[in-house]
């Protein structure tokens, strides 16, 4: 953990120093245009859900004095307290445990994992006992918590601190799994997550944590909320239709830059949940272009990818035009070196070639 | 050099430097006579001895008869707490209602001694929709919200953690109440115990943390399952006030454990309490323990029944008599009987309730599914077997 935490900081945050906690999240600009990160994004979401329930703390490894190890929970120990922002002993299953506890006896807790990659020592709570508990106990003890940490590639950290574990959480009953991809999706949605009554499992995406992203009033409004079950569609188009979920949504909405310069026009869906995923955005998408592609960085089998092709197959069938293909993570522990990294994970290319050969061009 | 520093190159613990073992408190000798000189802070009076006593025997009638009725096929499965009876109910007395109990599988004599009825546990074993659980638990994994007693979560030692952030939760909400966590010196070789110690310590949390140490964790003996001096040793290195005691004395069991609650409330901190028995019955349904234990160790201990000595105890006070116990065995037994033979014939959850409950609301995925299965049953009347759909 520590090695990922350097690795991890030195190469992709920014260590901006802090003035007191009256910090303006969103930077204005002469155009008038508002942008803002997506760890502010995800900062001032915790912040505003903070203020507003009592009941909601934060638990998780280095969250409190260090301020998260990517700072997404920077300045609210000094706002909130120790009590509520609550630094830690080493021990993914044992803080996982707590914070199941709590959400029994009536607390809502926000679990950080400095990355879901370690959530893997803690996944029997999440599964067995979180997502399970409402079940079991017939309705009677609701395990309202959010888990929420960077998932997915990160840069050149390997095998043990780049994976998704999107579709090992979509599998499961019980839980939400979200995934936002840009600032809106990381205010409305983490603050829909703190409010929901289920476990939420909230994939953040540390490559983008450093990324602006624009925003509006609406959306930089304590009010503002996403709905979960969702999608949404980023761009509309007619010739085909591309699926992605966090990171590669950027992706696709540049492949589709560049394809309209060759005339063909790409229909940009981001998922933003994953369970209970939004089939019929997804359906209506390919009936309208018969063409689908689906991209992620995760592995092929069983993945988010192969759910949206059962989705296309089951309900598109008789519209599809061209066999639905996915683009996905190579099927191995990401190596180290770069050129293999880079070579293990879906580019922009790869995604502009597999998009052409749907639509036959 | 300070007092803490030394010119002597020293190792402690283990074979370099064997410890003495932790004392263990007790109150009542193996006969039920009281220890003179024994140090017992917290009473016991008429009323709650004849409670304790009361239910300890309710629990012994339902274990012998729900234990024949899964043997007749009746239910799947099922756990019996003999020779742990004074362990549990005696650590239940010294809890206020307000605190909340989680168990590990053996300890529905807390549950009884709450008051959830014979009637209650017969409906969650045959998995009926009245009762709580809607058939959704195995056979003895009950759970009573109004109880303040949490569904039993079947992996082994997942529930301490889970006490701990309870406890963490009513420190932060204000309650004077504790929670209190069951487990068996076998699960205290789960990571998950000693995550829970070093959390509760560390976030300063309410919790009783009570190892029934019965001896074996289904057939591994304990002596194989830790090399230190049982559990009770580990509490110390947390930094967590511990103590052994006694487990077949009840008066023993509840004075430690309301010394204990006393303490984890004025100074906000975990305690934990090794409770030495001895599991005289088979861990559960689905073993026999004769193949790996003697029948002489499981008659020596069956000698020590922690009821029979805490009835010696009661009756050398006065407050108990042949008679009484007699019409207690009669109607516990009865009331275990009738419990069974109305449970047997409750209704099955229905078809509706498979999808229920997943989450807070249904989403469309599983209203979906729901009303699939439903039209289909409809069209197929005979898959149901006997299922009702709403």
């Amino acid at each position: 953990m520590q090695a990922l935490l350097r690795l991890g900081l030195a190469r992709s945050l920014t260590c901006r120093k802090v003035d007191g906690f009256a910090l303006q999240y969103a930077r204005s600009f002469a155009s008038g245009e508002q942008t803002i990160t997506i760890r502010d994004a995800l900062n001032s979401a915790l912040d505003e859900e903070m203020s507003r329930d009592n009941d909601v703390f934060i638990l998780g490894e280095e969250v409190g004095e260090y301020q998260g190890a990517y700072k997404i929970t920077r300045g609210l120990l000094q706002k909130y307290g120790a009590e509520r922002v609550r630094d830690t002993p080493i021990t993914e299953a044992g803080f996982t445990g707590i914070a199941t506890g709590a959400a029994m006896a009536g607390l809502k807790p926000v679990c950080e994992f400095m990355t879901f990659n370690f959530a893997m020592q803690a996944i029997d709570q999440i599964i067995n006992s979180a997502a399970k508990t409402l079940y079991m106990s017939a309705g009677t003890i609701p395990v309202p918590i959010v888990f929420r940490g960077p998932n997915g590639a990160a840069a050149g950290v390997a095998a043990q601190h780049s994976q998704c574990f999107a579709a090992w959480y979509s599998h499961v009953p019980g839980l939400k799994v979200l995934a936002p991809y840009d600032a809106e999706d990381s205010r409305g949605l983490l603050k829909a997550a703190i409010r929901d009554p289920d476990p939420v499992v909230f994939l953040e995406n540390e490559i983008l944590y450093g990324e602006s992203f624009p925003v509006t009033d609406e959306i930089m409004s304590k009010d503002f909320v996403s709905p979960i079950g969702k999608c949404k569609v980023m761009r509309e188009g007619t010739d085909v239709t591309l699926v992605a979920f966090g990171k590669l949504v950027g992706y696709n909405l540049k492949v589709a830059e560049e394809l309209e310069k060759e005339g063909i026009s790409c229909e940009v869906i981001n998922l933003r949940t994953l369970k209970p995923i939004d089939r019929d955005t997804i359906v209506a998408s390919v009936r309208k272009t018969h063409r689908l592609v689906s991209t992620e960085e995760g592995w092929p089998q069983c993945g988010i990818g192969a759910e949206i092709m059962a989705i296309a197959t089951e309900e598109c069938f008789d519209d599809l035009d061209a066999a639905p293909e996915r683009v996905t993570g190579a099927e191995v522990p990401m190596p180290y070196a770069a050129n293999l990294e880079a070579a293990a994970l879906p580019q922009i290319a790869d995604i502009i070639k597999v998009v052409k050969r749907v639509v036959g061009k | 050099m300070d007092e803490h520093e030394s010119d002597r190159l020293c190792f402690i613990g283990g074979a370099l430097s064997p410890s003495q073992p932790a004392s263990c408190y007790r109150t009542l000798d193996s006969t039920g006579a009281c220890i003179e000189d024994a140090e017992v802070p917290h009473d016991i009076d008429e009323n709650m001895a004849l409670r304790i006593y009361e239910t300890m025997v309710k629990l012994q009638t339902m274990d012998v008869i729900f234990y024949e009725a899964q043997r007749q096929g009746r239910f799947s499965f099922f756990m019996t707490s003999n020779g742990e009876e004074a362990t549990i109910i005696g650590s239940a007395a010294a809890l206020s209602d307000e605190d909340h109990i989680f168990s590990q599988y053996r300890e529905h004599g807390a549950l009884l001694y709450r008051g959830f009825s014979f009637l209650d546990m017969a409906h969650q074993c045959f998995g009926n929709m009245r009762g709580h659980g809607k058939g959704r638990q195995m056979p003895i994994h009950y759970g009573s919200k109004v109880h303040n007693f949490q569904t039993v979560s079947a992996p082994l030692a997942t529930q301490l953690p889970h006490a701990v952030g309870a406890a963490y939760a009513l420190k932060l909400q204000g309650q004077k109440a504790v929670t209190a966590v069951y487990f068996g010196e076998g699960a205290a070789s789960e990571g998950d115990f000693h995550a829970a110690l070093n959390f509760a310590a560390t976030l300063s949390a309410p919790v009783l943390f009570i190892c029934r140490n019965n001896g074996w964790a289904i057939s591994t003996p304990a002596t194989e399952q830790y090399k230190g001096d049982g559990i009770v040793g580990r509490g110390p290195s947390y930094g967590i006030p511990s103590v052994r005691v006694d487990g077949g004395d009840v008066r023993a069991v509840y004075n430690a454990t309301a010394e204990a609650r006393r303490t984890a409330l004025e100074h906000t901190c975990p305690v934990l309490i090794e409770a030495m028995s001895y599991r005289s019955g088979h861990h559960s349904t689905s073993d026999d323990s004769s193949r790996y234990r003697t029948a002489e160790e499981m008659g020596v201990w069956r000698a020590r029944d922690p009821a029979t000595r805490f009835h010696n105890f009661i009756v050398g006070r006065g407050w108990w008599d042949a008679d009484r116990e007699r019409q207690l065995r009669v109607d516990s037994r009865k009331q275990v009987v009738d419990a069974l033979t109305e449970a047997q014939k409750g209704a099955k959850p229905p078809l509706s309730e498979l999808f229920t409950d997943v989450y807070a609301d249904m989403p469309w995925h599983l209203r979906e599914q729901a009303a699939e299965a439903h039209a289909h049953a409809e069209r197929h009347p005979d898959s149901l077997h006997g299922i009702s759909l709403k």
